[in-house]
């Protein structure tokens, strides 16, 4: 047993190069899709409810074409707000109540890396399908190609940004009563310029303006959201665990 | 070495002459307005345990906690291997064996996988065979590929132990070790602690019960809650 001690401090002293930071951005990443594939049920849910909240719209307003694609855009990006925050609880809740997040906070492996590959988790599991989903669900609204495209495109570069945005969030509100609806009431404001920016470049393409100013803001976004994010979510996780 | 200085604790140093590994420094615990404990001081030498007794809300279980890393004492230090660790302290994460009140359990995955994750998250590459012994340590061989919330509470307990077997970490922490576990449970745990202790392992063991630990590596802590404080769970 003592044998192994002075390797393990070793090993220690460079859990911080590049190589153990992509391995356990890996590790969390295949733990979790892993763990998200094992409960499907939970999954569909989450996509299921983002499918039923896009075909209420055109049941409920005038199904003529004008109002229906002044509508779309927006409607399909309300919906994937709220399908991401209704996944949000996922991504450390049950870590949290079941010990397992202070095994991850404990472990060797630098957190910020660990927590990067449980936001990339939950993208891939949540966001990445509504980005997929979209065009199918756009065409109840009467959208062209140019402009399914344009949703697509600005799902996925906009989605990653809910998924860290809300991991902050989500971390933040670990342990706290009431957990859900202040989750809610802390994530959505800082959703709101995603909101904008993502519609906006949809619209964009309707008006027949060009959307490369939305993208390059949606894209800017991203690249903040993804050096921040993870840092501060991390430091939130080791408050919750104090 | 500092001498213990316990106001409200007792250490028990034992008479061997090995390093002392783990120190607390006149700690100090706060949750809220309520003082748990004040000035616990005590030195745990490589090969040793120390249990931690005291009465519910005496602060057991805060102690080991911040023994592990995951709170910051209100005031006081604690010391590794002779320097100071602060929460989530890069060598104390390096060396530490958690086992708390929560099994740390993935209901979705199976025993083995549960390990094989708990394994490669210390960054060890899993082995499935050394999984497979472990697992036949604690007489969990038969239930190995069941999901874990199929698992009695006692079983999950003995995962955790098969766990600390594979854990290969110097200093473990356990918070009430025997819960759930039947007379089987409490030797498999009595066999790892000999291995570990023998092998100059350090433990910090909170319990009510006497731990499955030869009295000549035993020392005890005792905490006294303090009148005023709330005698509520010290876990958040």
């Amino acid at each position: 047993m003592s044998a192994v001690m002075p390797a393990a401090a070793a090993h220690a002293q460079d859990g911080d190069d590049a190589q153990s930071v992509l391995a356990a951005f890996g590790w969390a990443l295949a733990r979790d899709v892993r763990i998200a594939l094992r409960s499907k049920a939970e999954l569909g849910v989450q996509l299921l409810f983002y499918v039923i909240v896009v075909s209420l719209f055109p049941l409920a307003a005038s199904p003529s074409r004008d109002v229906l694609g002044t509508l779309g855009p927006g409607v399909l990006w309300t919906a994937a707000l709220l399908a991401s925050l209704l996944s949000l609880p996922r991504l450390f809740t049950s870590d949290f109540a079941d010990g397992t997040l202070e095994q991850i906070a404990l472990s060797p492996r630098p957190l910020t890396a660990l927590v990067s590959g449980k936001i990339a988790a939950h993208w891939l599991t949540t966001g990445l399908p509504v980005a997929l989903m979209a065009p199918l669900l756009g065409a109840q609204y009467a959208l062209d190609s140019a402009l399914l495209g344009m949703l697509s495109l600005s799902l996925l570069i906009g989605t990653p940004i809910l998924s860290l945005l809300g991991a902050v969030g989500a971390a933040l509100t670990l342990g706290a009563r009431g957990g859900g609806s202040l989750l809610a009431l802390l994530v959505l404001p800082l959703y709101v310029p995603v909101l904008i920016f993502g519609a906006g470049a949809v619209d964009a393409v309707r008006t027949g303006v060009a959307a490369g100013a939305h993208l390059s803001l949606l894209g800017a976004g991203l690249l903040i959201a993804a050096v921040a994010a993870p840092l501060a979510a991390a430091a939130a996780v080791r408050i919750a665990l104090d | 070495m500092p001498e213990p200085s316990g106001r409200r604790a007792f250490a028990s140093p034992t008479t061997e002459k090995q390093a002392t590994s783990l120190e607390g420094d006149r700690l100090c615990a706060q949750r809220g307005p309520a003082t748990l404990f004040a000035e616990v001081s005590f030195a745990v030498r490589d090969g040793s345990a120390l249990v931690v007794t005291g009465r519910n809300g005496s602060g057991k279980t805060t102690l080991l906690r911040m023994l592990a890393g995951l709170t910051a004492p209100a005031a006081g230090e604690i010391r590794w291997r002779r320097s100071v660790a602060r929460p989530f302290d890069e060598r104390l994460r390096a060396a530490v064996a958690f086992n708390g009140h929560l099994p740390a359990l993935k209901d979705e995955l199976t025993a083995e996988e549960n390990l094989a994750e708990w394994i490669s998250l210390g960054d060890r590459p899993p082995a499935p065979v050394a999984i497979r012994d472990a697992l036949a340590a604690v007489a969990l061989e038969r239930s190995r590929a069941l999901p874990v919330r199929l698992l009695s509470q006692g079983q999950r307990r003995r995962i955790g132990l098969a766990r600390l077997r594979l854990s290969r970490r110097p200093l473990w922490i356990l918070d009430e070790p025997l819960t759930a576990l039947d007379g089987e449970g409490i030797d498999v745990l009595r066999g790892l602690l000999d291995t570990h202790l023998e092998g100059g392992g350090v433990c910090v063991a909170a319990s009510h019960q006497p731990l499955p630990i030869a009295p000549e590596r035993q020392q005890s802590l005792r905490l006294e809650a303090d009148a005023s404080a709330f005698a509520g769970s010290a876990m958040q």
